[in-house]
């Protein structure tokens, strides 16, 4: 289509446009949660965080040291003064328009002086800088000021901080991390083994029922988990196994096990019958083929699999609710921690959001290092 | 034992295990039962290669029988027994007292809704995307930020979009984007034309394209030359244009909908807890997800269509939009096909996203959620077990589908 002649530079405008529209709507959302982890609770309770991205222009109440404390005021001249800045430090924000009065909040604007009555004035410069001056020596507490200012984006490190190196904060991820951890790496290297092998009988052996059988993974590919519930549990149950890791293990790969198989037998059929035979007219037996030629050559495939194991494993809520987290608790894994976090901290959106992006990290980087093997696989997977 | 440990030796034993298994097995085979020497050499090659195929199968097969088949005949079992009575056969009471309750019903009313809405989106969207990505310089890297939801739980997607749809009091910034997009609008001018005109525009392009379907879909039926008359396919044909009609009507509904809403201006919503809105902003979510995998497999397959065929449609003068239409699509049909089922059948499966935003309340239950809730806080195993074999159920025409094309590229 490229050569429409003439046509190619507006089409290929309006397509730009159009894919960067999509892209931005894909990402905003994930964006929206990346950028929470790292506000604090009051900055996401104040605005949304595409607003906090700017500079944003908030209301706020200050108030000017209390002049009780001892050596806030100095005399000067015979007038009592109290230097200051508003924020503590200059520089945290930008004041537009101020006031001293919560009915005229921009009475006045930087660089100003208000008079407060009874000969007292304030001074706020856009810094925040203030000169507080009176004639009578100051009692009371600090003069209140409303001002309207641009304070600049400001993040923070401190959710991670509390909610995965904090061992006093009892809703912390690094044990559920650990936990999830756990539960997917026994769960994705165990069913490749067992399946790879399967695979090969599949592909390059000759048996009778050969065609029954992969036609019955091919129907075990989409037998809803649902199923397997209730069953299964009971059945751990009974041979003592129960609610744990090992049950968890075992029902992962028995659930991966239709898909690997049919993956790694889709690449392996589809590798040069030569070099087979070769191998087995010079001798080589099945167990050798295997292990020395179809198994480096099946890299990619095996790769792919690897790679929906781990996201499914890790990513799974069901299958760890069943057969793993018992009633202590001891054992839960983070997509499970998230739930209750929903659940207890519905509002806590620095919690809610550092918690789940630990959790997504973890999957978010395995995709964008392996994307080509996942794409592969894929592709090999979906049924034709 | 600390687990993570547990895990590794666990690992060790499960790999070594299986190696060992096999290694061993096939020694035993060759040297002990069937030795490839002495007499009976020839027969006993021969016989070991009988063998030596069960022998790679049987770990696999014992899993999946134990895992999958297995529990297939045991739901089954348990849905016609009743637990409290000592597992005692009661016939159809189970699915009798489950077709007696309304959150049953309200399940599978969503699960219709999503079945219809959810593939439709993601496939649409997705083909979309393959399209406009492949022309471009940047696309790949398009694609990949498409395509990354995939990578995320659909509990991680939960709690993004629930800080999406996020409510505040009247009067206090909004934090949720859908809250803050909405009080932009004030019922004006803009207001019309984006919340009336166009949304009646896009289902007034849904209609129009499920009546070409089913138009085109019936009338090739109808053609006596037809050669393929196959009973299977006349049932195919003939749920595409009912699926068709049925959608139809319903997108004639909403445009007129569309026009008398009387939509709530200025008022902050509470999204989640709004019957119908709440159920299509929980589709949002899994189509969020699922657009990128039809694009990625909708990608490839746009490419595999021989550049010649295009070709000619330019030079006999076909433009952009019939190219894409009247060359690709027919071309990549059976994609867009197999892209459809997955998606149906993650559909079905669905639980995680309804599990995590609303728990199925506000009439949002599905079926996954509804059987989870039957099973382990009702503690009903009957009634569960019989809205797992309706799951099942609807999966099945697909199972059924996936076998005979595999059975027929296998011959």
């Amino acid at each position: 289509m490229d050569n429409l002649a003439g046509k190619k530079s507006g089409l290929s405008w309006a397509v730009n446009i159009s894919v960067a529209v999509l892209v931005l709507l894909w990402l905003f959302p994930t964006a929206g949660l990346f950028v929470s982890s790292f506000r604090s609770a009051d900055q996401i309770s104040t605005n949304g965080w595409w607003q906090s991205l700017f500079n944003s222009e908030q209301n706020v109440t200050l108030r000017t040291a209390n002049p009780d404390e001892p050596g806030v005021q100095v005399l000067e001249n015979g007038v009592y003064v109290i230097r200051g800045n508003l924020y503590g430090v200059a520089g945290k924000a930008e004041i537009g328009a101020w006031g001293v009065s919560s009915r005229a909040i921009d009475a006045y604007v930087a660089g100003d002086t208000a008079d407060l009555g009874d000969g007292q004035t304030i001074a706020v410069q856009a810094n925040g800088d203030y000169v507080w001056t009176s004639p009578t020596e100051m009692t009371g507490r600090g003069q209140r000021v409303f001002a309207t200012a641009q304070t600049p984006p400001e993040f923070t490190f401190d959710n991670y901080r509390s909610m995965l190196f904090d061992p006093s904060n009892s809703e912390g991820m690094a044990k559920a991390f650990f936990n999830t951890l756990t539960v997917t790496i026994p769960a994705t290297i165990i069913p490749i083994v067992i399946a790879a092998f399967a695979a090969y009988a599949l592909a390059w052996m000759d048996f009778p029922g050969r065609a029954i059988l992969v036609a019955v993974v091919v129907g075990l590919l989409v037998v809803p988990l649902q199923l397997a519930l209730i069953p299964l549990l009971r059945f751990h149950l009974n041979i003592g196994i129960g609610k744990g890791y090992l049950g968890v293990w075992l029902a992962h790969t028995g659930f991966g096990l239709p898909l690997a198989i049919y993956l790694l037998r889709n690449y392996m059929v589809g590798l040069p019958r030569d070099i087979i035979e070769n191998a087995k007219v010079d001798g080589a037996t099945d167990f050798q083929i295997f292990t020395k030629i179809i198994l480096p050559l099946s890299f990619p495939a095996l790769a792919s699999f690897a790679i929906f194991q781990f996201l499914w494993t890790w990513n799974d809520l069901l299958v760890a609710k069943v057969f793993l987290i018992d009633s202590t608790g001891q054992t839960t894994v983070m997509t499970n921690q998230i739930v209750e976090l929903l659940g207890t901290r519905g509002g806590n959106w620095e919690i809610l959001a550092t918690a789940a992006f630990v959790s997504i990290a973890v999957p978010l980087a395995v995709f964008f290092a392996m994307q080509k093997y996942l794409v592969r696989g894929l592709l090999a997977g979906s049924v034709k | 034992m600390n687990p993570a440990l547990q895990g590794l030796i666990t690992v060790f034993i499960g790999v070594s295990g299986c190696i060992g298994y096999f290694y061993f097995s096939n020694q035993f085979l060759d040297k002990v039962l069937f030795p490839a020497k002495g007499v009976n050499a020839g027969r006993n090659i021969h016989r070991a290669n009988m063998v030596r195929p069960w022998l790679f199968l049987l770990p696999a097969m014992i899993a999946l029988g134990l895992y999958l088949v297995y529990p297939v005949f045991a739901t089954l079992w348990f849905s016609l027994t009743d637990r409290n009575a000592g597992n005692a056969f009661v016939g159809l009471d189970n699915y009798r007292q489950m077709l007696s309750q309304p959150k049953f019903w309200e399940a599978m009313n969503n699960n219709v809704l999503w079945l219809i809405i959810v593939p439709a989106a993601s496939t649409a969207f997705g083909l979309l995307a393959a399209q406009l990505t492949d022309r471009i310089r940047w696309g790949n890297f398009a694609k990949s930020l498409i395509f990354m939801p995939m990578a995320i739980s659909f509990v991680g997607a939960s709690v993004i979009f629930k800080l999406i749809y996020d409510t505040r009091p009247v009067d206090t910034n909004q934090i949720g984007v859908l809250n803050a997009v909405w009080l932009q609008f004030d019922g004006g001018m803009g207001s019309f034309l984006i919340l009336r005109l166009v949304p009646a525009a896009l289902v007034a392009c849904f209609v129009a394209t499920l009546a070409y379907v089913g138009y085109t879909t019936a009338r090739k039926r109808m053609r006596p030359s037809h050669h393929e008359r196959t009973l299977l396919g006349g049932i195919g044909a003939a749920c595409v244009v009912a699926i068709c009609v049925i959608g139809a009507i319903m997108g004639v509904g909403a445009f007129f909908g569309v026009f008398t809403f009387d939509y709530p201006y200025g008022e902050p919503q509470t999204w989640l807890t709004t019957p119908t809105w709440n159920s299509l902003l929980l589709m949002v979510v899994l189509i969020w997800i699922q657009t990128g995998f039809a694009m990625v497999i909708l990608s490839a397959a746009l490419r595999g269509v021989p550049e010649e065929t295009i070709e000619a449609a330019i030079v006999d003068g076909a433009n952009v939009f019939q190219v894409f239409f009247k060359i690709k699509m027919p071309q990549i049909a059976g994609t867009i096909v197999v892209v459809w089922t997955t998606i149906t059948l993650t559909v079905l499966k669905v639980f995680d996203i309804v599990f995590a935003m609303s728990n199925g309340q506000w009439e949002t239950q599905v079926l996954a959620n509804y059987m989870f809730e039957q099973l382990f806080r009702a503690n009903d195993w009957g009634v569960g077990s019989a809205a797992a074999i309706v799951i099942m159920l609807m999966v099945s025409p697909i199972l059924i589908w996936n076998v005979w094309n595999v059975r027929k590229e296998m011959r």
